[in-house]
């Protein structure tokens, strides 16, 4: 029999030091009980659009089995081209800067690895979403987080962004709209932060999985700003926008040079994404913009009931401009995020996601998801507020 | 129209049991305005109804049939298919009357309890009126889909896992 040390050096060190996620622990807590409102989810409550599964499986039926090429097909990345410019006034040239992904996920993956050598630090702008530190540590880079906070509406402040700077600092990676904040950046803030970005010669992953999902001011690309483009890793996909989770493709969009060394390091580990997921991906692209209005309209209307219902049960959240999260406080229960959320499930079988799972920064908040249907939502308000007032009357 | 009136309209059409509340909540609008916009376009007739859809077919001993009879008529001076179309909508058993292109001019949806009410009806009543030229009746067998609602779908409920990042 193996000694349990045996056991664990044959796992590598970086390995080892990487922290499982803490939404892991919570998923299991969760799965088991029942009758479980949950606001943990983060991806829509929609199905993916009928013409698109029609025309995934239509490639199918067709016989489009076999591999693409390494970029994704041609067709598909001259549709993301015109798409990023006509939505959001960003060309790129689908010859030679875009490449799809499985998931925005291995974009983020590498992104980090095209640009990263071991011992560079990558400025992480939390909370966010989990995957970005260990990506940068897996990669042999040395991640530091940089906390926005709420006085700011959560959005990252140049100030911060300095103070984080070191003379090894390569990138910086940013997600706005913000999971799990909900938060946005403006192009008078992403233009101050540019400069900084400038000065210090850096540079951007931006992952703007969430830019269909701005309610009140339309999305603004980092790689708008002048001078930003060379500098930028553009990240997107079709997972949120056009309710694609399960389908696992997205892309990611860079200079020439990057986009090379992206690509290198994918058709070595992924060859290429799934070739009915791009098909599907494709007719999203041609003929799904109207789903896309839709699907924003009925996220924006129960963005703006939550907001006012939980207002009414006392709990303290600041208006997210995009995604589909509000990330209400929680301090005044006397509760750390990962008790009130575990007791929440306990007590009143409302799932909820600890702000802490997203950066140190989100501790005293809670991840509440509002794509789910609006009865549910209702019986997860009064829920909270029959929590929330036995809390209080026991303060 | 405005796009407040519009995003009502929407809601509504979608779910006529949500309250007054939940729509200001949703818009952000107030109670008081949600109010004013919903009886002002119940006053202009715009709003007209709010209806519920069934499944009859899940109810027990209920028997109940559907046809939809292609009518052609004879248009008259004037007042072309109105003045027929209101003789033919003022039967209480006509669910839907259109306008149609094409082959034939009145689509007639009509329900009954039994079949020979229908066949009574056609005979009786709709041959009857002087512009119908002719009719041709087709009986509802199975309704798949109805005002954009699936019927005889399993509820299977929510698909996703119950936490993710």
């Amino acid at each position: 029999m193996e000694s349990t040390t045996g056991r664990k050096q044959r796992l590598s060190q970086t390995v080892q030091h990487i922290k499982p996620s803490g939404i892991r622990r919570f998923f299991d807590m969760a799965s088991t009980m029942e009758d479980v409102i949950s606001l943990g989810v983060g991806e829509p409550d929609f199905v993916t659009p009928w013409n698109v599964r029609e025309a995934s499986i239509l490639s199918m039926e067709r016989g489009y089995t076999a591999y693409t090429a390494n970029a994704g097909m041609l067709e598909l990345r001259k549709e993301i081209a015109r798409y990023l410019e006509d939505r959001f006034d960003t060309p790129y040239n689908p010859e030679s800067e875009i490449v799809v992904t499985v998931g925005a996920s291995e974009a983020i993956d590498i992104a980090v690895r095209a640009i990263v050598d071991p011992g560079e630090e990558v400025i992480v702008v939390e909370p966010s979403f989990v995957s970005y530190a260990p990506i940068v540590s897996l990669a042999g880079g040395v991640p530091v987080s940089v906390q926005t906070k709420k006085e700011n509406g959560f959005k990252l402040t140049p100030a911060e962004l300095k103070e984080a700077i070191t003379p090894k600092t390569k990138a910086v990676i940013v997600c706005f709209p913000n999971n799990p904040t909900g938060t946005i950046l403006e192009e008078s803030e992403l233009l101050e932060l540019s400069a900084v970005i400038k000065e210090h010669d850096l540079m951007v992953i931006s992952d703007e999985i969430y830019a269909e999902l701005s309610y009140d001011t339309k999305h603004y690309s980092f790689p708008k700003i002048e001078g930003m483009k060379d500098r930028t890793i553009l990240i997107s996909g079709f997972s949120k926008a056009f309710a694609m989770t399960g389908w696992r493709v997205g892309y990611v969009c860079a200079p020439e040079d990057i986009s090379a060394a992206m690509l290198k390091i994918h058709q070595y580990t992924m060859m290429c994404a799934s070739t009915l997921a791009q098909f599907g991906a494709l007719e999203a692209l041609r003929d799904g913009q109207d789903d896309v209005k839709r699907m924003v309209i009925s996220y924006r209307q129960r963005r703006n009931y939550m907001i006012e219902a939980f207002k009414e049960i006392g709990l303290d959240c600041h208006v997210p401009g995009g995604a589909f999260y509000l990330f209400p406080s929680i301090q005044n229960t006397g509760l750390n995020s990962e008790e009130f959320a575990e007791q929440l499930l306990k007590e009143e079988q409302v799932a909820v996601v600890p702000g802490s799972v997203f950066g140190e920064g989100g501790e005293g908040y809670v991840r509440c998801s509002y794509a789910t249907s609006m009865d549910s939502l209702k019986t997860a308000v009064s829920r909270i507020e029959r929590f929330l007032s036995k809390r209080k009357a026991a303060q | 129209m405005d796009h407040k009136e519009l995003e009502i309209l929407h809601l509504l059409e979608g779910n006529a049991r949500l309250d007054i509340e939940t729509i200001a909540k949703m818009t952000e609008m107030t109670i008081d305005e949600v109010e004013q916009i919903i009886q002002k376009l119940e006053d202009e007739n715009i709003i007209l109804n709010y209806s519920t859809v069934i499944d009859w077919s899940q109810v027990r001993r209920y028997e109940g049939v559907t046809a939809m009879i292609d009518v052609k008529v004879t248009p008259q001076r004037g007042v072309g298919f109105d003045e027929v179309a209101e003789r033919i909508h003022r039967f209480p058993e006509v669910k839907a009357l259109y306008l149609m292109s094409g082959a034939y001019d009145l689509s007639v949806t009509i329900e009954a309890g039994r079949m020979t009410e229908i066949a009574r009806f056609v005979s009786e009543k709709l041959s009857a009126l002087d512009s119908v030229i002719s009719t041709t009746t087709h009986f509802q067998l199975k309704t798949y889909k109805h005002d954009g609602v699936v019927f005889g779908e399993k509820r299977e409920g929510d698909k996703r896992i119950v936490v993710s990042p």
